[in-house]
């Protein structure tokens, strides 16, 4: 093993460490709690969709959602037990907002399903191996969750010079990755030996800070054990070491340009975590189901690392580690530099949950107030990614997001060390934060308006097409007329032929068209299915790279293709069906669908009447809901009135729903429901005048609030109203009995 | 249980507050201080007193009208420090008007009308100070001369002094002479060996009294760079370019230029390069933006010296200096992490 | 006289000259800017809700480019306003009220199960955002919705909200801090924060 070269990155702070104190107990591992709580999005990209429904009985291990579209995930039952709810629950996010979780009682058996390994894995093709991690649900465990199979998929792109391990854990309080090399140092190391055969890279590299002498002897001594080729490289403490950019600067020398990937200088970065679920899906079958979590924090009596079960909720870890409410200030899921606070113990761990850390007020005292800027320049030197943090706070502050983006505010990696060493205390990165998704929200805004308008003007084009079309047939219609008066009396012998033939002889007069309409729609969506299909593979070639910002962007696109090719599809249907020559077997068929025909349209529009009669009771209840909060004594009368039609109305409903279904399709039926609607429409117009009385009522009752003068002729006007109301009413009572009446002789 | 919610960090490095950097830049100046007040009398004390008062107090009443909270503003000590650095400018028997003019001219126009701390895009206590300076030449002018060389042959007293700022000291001219740059500036047609020789400003003593107030400041300013509450850049560039220059001027005619050192150890050198340049707020932001700020004053000092109106350069270097601040910046924005080349100028987008 | 003639002559020249330069200069680095038409058309928020006066924000755009005040549009609001303003070089004026007041983004939703295939509100939908067809049922394409609230008034049977879109731990975003000023006016430390209880 020769000792590697170590280069530098710019900037970076040394914060106090603070990482003792969560290694003086023993790795815990704490009991079942009541109820496991697994977020449906545990990682980057589209949320999982669930397998299983409520009331399932699960296997410790099997799968209970499954990933969705390239960038997701599968997720795996942590225990065996029942699945008690799908819903929504607090999840671990900054927002504190809630998302879709399944939740899972234990049974406390523990039963495992079967476990299937890949003993053989060095003779399978790369792809099963990658396929089986993702079947596994492997996901980035160090930060963000990224699914590991697109990453180990996005490493093919380029030979691989580097394959580098991330040990490196600079973030003050986190131990849980020294724990995991101290604790599996030879599931480690077989790990990163199995990913290093699917990516096939020139170098492995574990980088390692300073300030794990254990885990170092640990892997030293195993390394040696194993006679493996692997470099372990101790870069010097300083925050953000960890960081994969930075991890990789240290390491190489080389720099990730900026807005793209590792992958692309021929580099791969994985966690520890990551190595260890990779060893334990290929060798023991086991999918990731539990990782290992630092408590820690002053409020905390026994602060230690613990194997914990994916979603776990975080109250449970926290009694585990005997926790002193009142002691507890700030809980932050992950490190002091870069962890989001909770609102609520209730979030469940998730795959990327490395640390909870329960503070008292005197170690994470609240934020001094945020001074001016005094452009001191601390910020930039302690800025790893060499940004000018004093110019994008002030471009944050005055909102100009182009003059923001100009000084790479989107290199910035919330690292915090600006904050961290800022003298005035601004709380730079929740600035930079804001920018950024004030950017990203502007530049989605701008696409979608752009789809607005090219639909827009795509609907115009078409309308003018369409009136263009109409106005030409309407022009040949009238050229045809003039001839056709002149061709009828020339044909007319031959019109003596059965109707049918006449109309099989327009049918195929009309087939040619509709088999050119027909053809023509197969084009295009034969056009719109490679459109299709180029989308997706520029999709999935999108979602290889993680461009996160296109993916978004493509999707929207396919997801629009796939609608287009479907509306395209069913007109191609449409088209073939229209099409009656192809089967000459439809036409006794067409003849009951005839007859059906008329009686399911005269169902269809009593239908209608009804819901719109319906729609009127609303309108009128909204508009006595108006009236009621302007007054109330007379509002009563009017309800009480309203009640009625509303009954009315409903009576109406019944009526005219009822027979349908009851009704043999017979000739009889068009000719009762023809009465019925007349009678229905006359329904509706005395409606319309009681609605209109009650309209004139409600505005009467006003003025007479308004001005008191004139009250008595007001009130009279009032009264002649009311009676012009109750007379409406009982035309509308008479008529609506006569409907019965119709009804029941049917 | 009531939790807080707030964006990270969640932990500040600790101590290190505003209020911290600007006292830490008081203290700073304090060998400089002792070391005038050692050779000029308690002019300079007097004067930091009367520039201390009148700077809160015209602090906070622009405070007051902006309606912003004044305990919150003043316990930054911004105020305090720029009434310091003004102090320790003005002639040590300078009447009392004109360092409450200076000051309150620094806090209200130079500092406040911009919106206060952080706002200022000209150094305040420099504009203060070019404001008098053109306003009250006489005063102005009027420095103290070690005891030894001045007509007298005795220091100001503390009531003398006193006198002398409040009520016009009638025999103040036997106390003050001039300083040696305003020696050398009207040495006429004296070539420079000659006039070291006669004037008397230019004696030994005299120029050793300069010599040690620089040193003095020179020791504040090792200890902000060792504080890192400055960066090396500037005082460095400043001085560097301030030698380079004086240096090649004095190779090419030794019998009219003065000597490097004599430069770098008189006037304002060294509290320039360390306290006036290195104000963060109206200087460049990079570090090389830095570079080219400080030679930029530099070599604008040896010029202004050289063959400008006045003896000194350092206020009407470090302001003209302000003005190219934010252009130097545009064009020394530092290569970030990923980049090829760094951006310049002022163009929106497109490097990559 | 003569160097009187001179001096005319030397100036006449000199301004030939440079007359020519400058000419010479517009032909060579004209720049082919976009019709101020299309430049107010990529302003406007393309919703195409109407509530300007127009049928669409294209013929608002072209009725701005003849005047039209540049307050008419409210799903844009004022930031839409401001940008008109730095454009056309005007005074940004405040949002006229009685086209309608700013509102957050929504989107609309069908009833599907009330919705008796009218197909009215597929010809209402300025961005053809609903599918559907005669007596079925439709339903909006809820990320093609621009929220115009064009469809909601045709409806024979009400069955169409305008429903906000919420926010959720994916468009979730921070919050800009308070800033210097605005805390001062009352000076508390826990300024950046926000105290909640569980
Ligand atoms: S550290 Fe803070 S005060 Fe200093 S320049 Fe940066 S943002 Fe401004
Ligand atoms: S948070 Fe961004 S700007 Fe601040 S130090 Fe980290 S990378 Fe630089
Ligand atoms: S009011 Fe509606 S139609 Fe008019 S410009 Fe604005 S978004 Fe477009
Ligand atoms: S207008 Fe209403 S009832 Fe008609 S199709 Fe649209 S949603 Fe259905």
């Amino acid at each position: 093993m020769q000792t590697a070269q170590v280069f530098s990155f710019h900037g970076g702070i040394h914060p106090e460490e603070n990482k003792t104190q969560s290694l003086q107990l023993p790795l815990g591992k704490p009991s079942l709690p009541k109820e496991l709580i697994l977020p449906l999005s545990q990682h980057i990209g589209q949320a999982s969709v669930p397998l299983v429904a409520i009331g399932d009985q699960v296997l410790k291990g099997a799968p209970i959602a499954a990933n969705n579209g390239l960038l997701s995930s599968h997720l795996h039952a942590p225990t065996s037990g029942t699945i008690t709810a799908i819903e929504s629950r607090p999840i671990a996010h900054p927002s504190g907002l809630s998302d879709l979780c399944i939740v899972l009682q234990p049974d406390g058996k523990e039963t495992w399903t079967e476990l299937k390994p890949l003993p053989n894995w060095q003779q399978l093709d790369a792809t099963e191996v990658i396929s089986h991690l993702a079947d596994m649900g492997i996901v980035g465990m160090g930060g963000a969750g990224f699914p590991t199979q697109v990453k180990l998929q996005g490493a093919h792109k380029k030979p691989l010079s580097h394959f580098i391990i991330n040990a490196a854990e600079c973030e003050p309080y986190i131990t849980s990755d020294d724990t995991l090399i101290r604790e599996k140092t030879r599931e480690l190391v077989l790990g990163i030996e199995l990913f290093q055969h699917l990516v096939q890279a020139e170098q492995v590299t574990i980088g390692i800070e300073d300030n794990k002498p254990t885990a170092i002897a640990a892997l030293n001594k195993t390394l040696t054990e194993c006679n493996s080729k692997i470099q372990l490289v101790v870069v010097p403490t300083k925050y953000p070491s960890g960081g994969e950019r930075q991890l990789i600067q240290l390491l190489t020398g080389q720099e990730v340009p900026s807005g793209q990937y590792p992958a692309d200088i021929g580099i791969l970065c994985q966690n520890v975590g990551t190595c260890v679920a990779g060893y334990e899906a290929v060798y023991l079958g086991k999918p990731l189901i539990s990782r290992i979590t630092t408590l820690t924090g002053k409020a905390l009596n026994a602060p230690q690392n613990v194997d914990v079960l994916l979603g776990t909720p975080v109250a449970h870890l926290l009694a585990y580690a005997d926790l002193q409410e009142k002691q507890l200030n700030r809980l932050i899921i992950g490190g002091p530099m870069m962890g989001y606070t909770l609102d609520s113990a209730a979030v469940p761990i998730v795959k990327t949950t490395n640390c909870i850390l329960a503070a008292n007020k005197k170690e994470l005292p609240a934020p001094a107030p945020e001074q001016a800027c005094i452009r001191c320049g601390m910020c930039e030197q302690a800025c790893p990614a060499s940004l000018l943090p004093q110019q994008l706070l002030w471009f944050s502050k005055s909102q100009e997001l182009e003059k923001a983006e100009h000084y790479n505010l989107f290199d910035c990696i919330e690292c915090g060390a600006c904050s961290y060493v800022c003298p005035s205390s601004i709380p730079l990165v929740q600035y930079y934060r804001h920018t950024k998704s004030s950017i990203r929200d502007a530049r989605e805004a701008a696409v979608k308006s752009d789809l607005a308008k090219q639909r827009f003007e795509a609907r115009k084009a078409r309308q003018d097409a369409e009136a263009a079309e109409k106005e030409a047939k309407r022009l040949a219609r009238q050229q045809a007329s003039a001839s056709k008066a002149v061709q009828t009396k020339k044909t007319a012998p031959a019109t003596k032929t059965t109707e049918k033939s006449a109309l099989n002889a327009s049918n195929s007069e009309a087939a040619p068209q509709i088999n050119d309409t027909t053809k023509k729609l197969k084009v295009d969506v034969a056009i719109g299915k490679s459109k299709l299909k180029k989308l997706q593979k520029q999709l999935v070639e999108a979602q290889e790279d993680e461009r996160l910002e296109d993916i978004s962007a493509l999707q929207l696109h396919v997801s629009e293709q796939e609608k287009a090719l479907v509306e395209l599809e069913t007109e191609l249907a449409k088209a073939v069906k229209a099409n009656p020559t192809k089967k000459p077997s439809d036409t006794p068929d067409n003849s009951v669908e005839k007859a059906k025909a008329p009686a399911n349209d005269a169902l269809k529009k009593a239908k209608i009447d009804a819901a719109i009669a319906k729609a009127a009771v609303k309108k009128v209840e909204k508009a006595l809901k108006k009236a009621e909060e302007l007054q109330a004594p007379e509002v009563d009368a009017i309800r009480q009135q309203l009640a009625d039609a509303k009954k009315r109305a409903d009576e109406l409903e019944k009526v005219l729903d009822n027979p349908s279904p009851s009704t043999p399709p017979t000739e009889q039926k068009p000719a009762v429901s023809a009465a019925q609607l007349d009678l229905a429409s006359q329904v509706k117009k005395e409606k319309i005048a009681v609605a209109l009385a009650k309209a004139k009522i409600n505005k009467l009752n006003k003025r007479l609030a308004s001005s008191p003068e004139d009250a008595e002729t007001v009130s009279k006007d009032i009264e002649a109203a009311q009676q012009q109301l109750v007379q409406a009413e009982s035309l509308l009572a008479t008529l609506i009995e006569s409907q019965h009446n119709s009804q029941e002789t049917s | 249980m009531a939790l807080l919610r707030i964006t990270s960090p969640h932990t500040q490095r600790a101590g290190r507050r505003t209020s911290w950097v600007m006292q830490m830049v008081i203290y700073a100046t304090l060998p400089g201080i002792i070391v005038q007040t050692w050779l000029f009398g308690w002019g300079t004390v007097i004067n930091l007193a009367i520039a201390g008062v009148a700077a809160l107090l015209s602090e906070a009443a622009i405070l007051a009208m902006r309606r912003r909270p004044i305990r919150f503003f003043l316990q930054d000590y911004s105020a305090l420090l720029t009434a310091v650095l003004l102090g320790i400018a003005l002639p040590p028997t300078v009447p009392w008007w004109v360092t409450v003019t200076a000051v309150s001219f620094a806090i209200v126009f130079a500092k406040q009308i911009y919106g206060g701390l952080g706002n200022n895009p000209f150094n305040p206590a420099m504009v203060g100070y070019a404001i008098v300076l053109v306003s009250f030449p006489v005063p102005m002018s009027q420095w103290l001369g070690v005891s030894s060389v001045v007509a007298s042959g005795e220091m100001l007293s503390f009531s003398q002094s006193l006198q002398a700022i409040f009520h016009q000291l009638p025999v103040i001219d036997s106390y003050t002479m001039a300083t040696p740059l305003d020696g050398f500036k009207h040495k006429e047609l004296l070539d420079s060996q000659s006039a070291f020789e006669t004037l008397p400003a230019l004696q030994a003593a005299s120029i050793d009294s300069w010599l040690w107030v620089n040193l003095a400041y020179l020791m504040g300013g090792l200890a902000l760079l060792w504080l890192r509450i400055i960066t090396w850049h500037t005082p460095a560039a400043l001085l560097g370019a301030l030698l380079v220059m004086s240096g090649l001027f004095y190779v090419f005619d030794t019998s009219n230029a003065a000597s490097p050192f004599f430069h770098l150890t008189t006037g304002a050198a060294m509290f320039g390069a360390f306290f006036i340049a290195t104000d963060p707020v109206s200087s460049c932001t990079s570090n090389r933006g830095k570079l080219i700020y400080g030679a930029g004053i530099g070599i604008l000092i040896y010029i202004i010296r050289t063959w400008g109106g006045y003896p000194d350069g350092v206020a009407f270097g470090v302001l003209l200096m302000n003005f190219a601040a934010p252009l130097i910046d545009y064009y020394t924005q530092p290569r970030t992490y990923g980049h090829k080349k760094a951006k310049t100028g002022l163009k929106i987008g497109g490097d990559h | 006289m003569f160097t009187v003639l001179l001096a005319i002559g030397i100036l006449v020249v000199l301004s030939l000259i440079f007359g020519g330069i400058l000419g010479y200069a517009k032909v060579r680095f004209h720049v082919e800017g976009d019709p101020i038409v299309d430049q107010i058309d990529a302003l406007l928020p393309q919703t195409q809700c109407g509530q300007c006066g127009h049928p669409g924000c294209r013929p608002y755009a072209e009725a701005i480019s003849n005047g039209e005040a540049i307050n008419h549009c409210p799903p844009g609001g004022q930031a839409t306003i401001q940008a008109l303003a730095d454009l056309l070089d005007v005074e940004a004026i405040p949002l006229d009220g009685d086209h309608g007041t700013e509102t957050a983004q929504r989107v609309a939703v069908i009833r599907e199960d009330e919705c008796i295939g009218c197909t009215k509100c597929i010809q209402a939908c300025p961005v053809d955002a609903i599918l559907g067809a005669a007596k079925q049922m439709h339903t909006v394409i809820a990320d093609e919705c621009t929220g115009c609230d064009l469809c909601v008034e045709p409806c024979p049977v009400d069955c169409i909200d305008m429903v906000d879109v919420g926010i959720t731990a994916k468009n979730w975003s921070w919050d800009k801090p308070q800033g210097v000023a605005a805390q001062s006016l009352n000076i508390i430390a826990t300024d950046r924060s926000t105290e909640v209880s569980q």
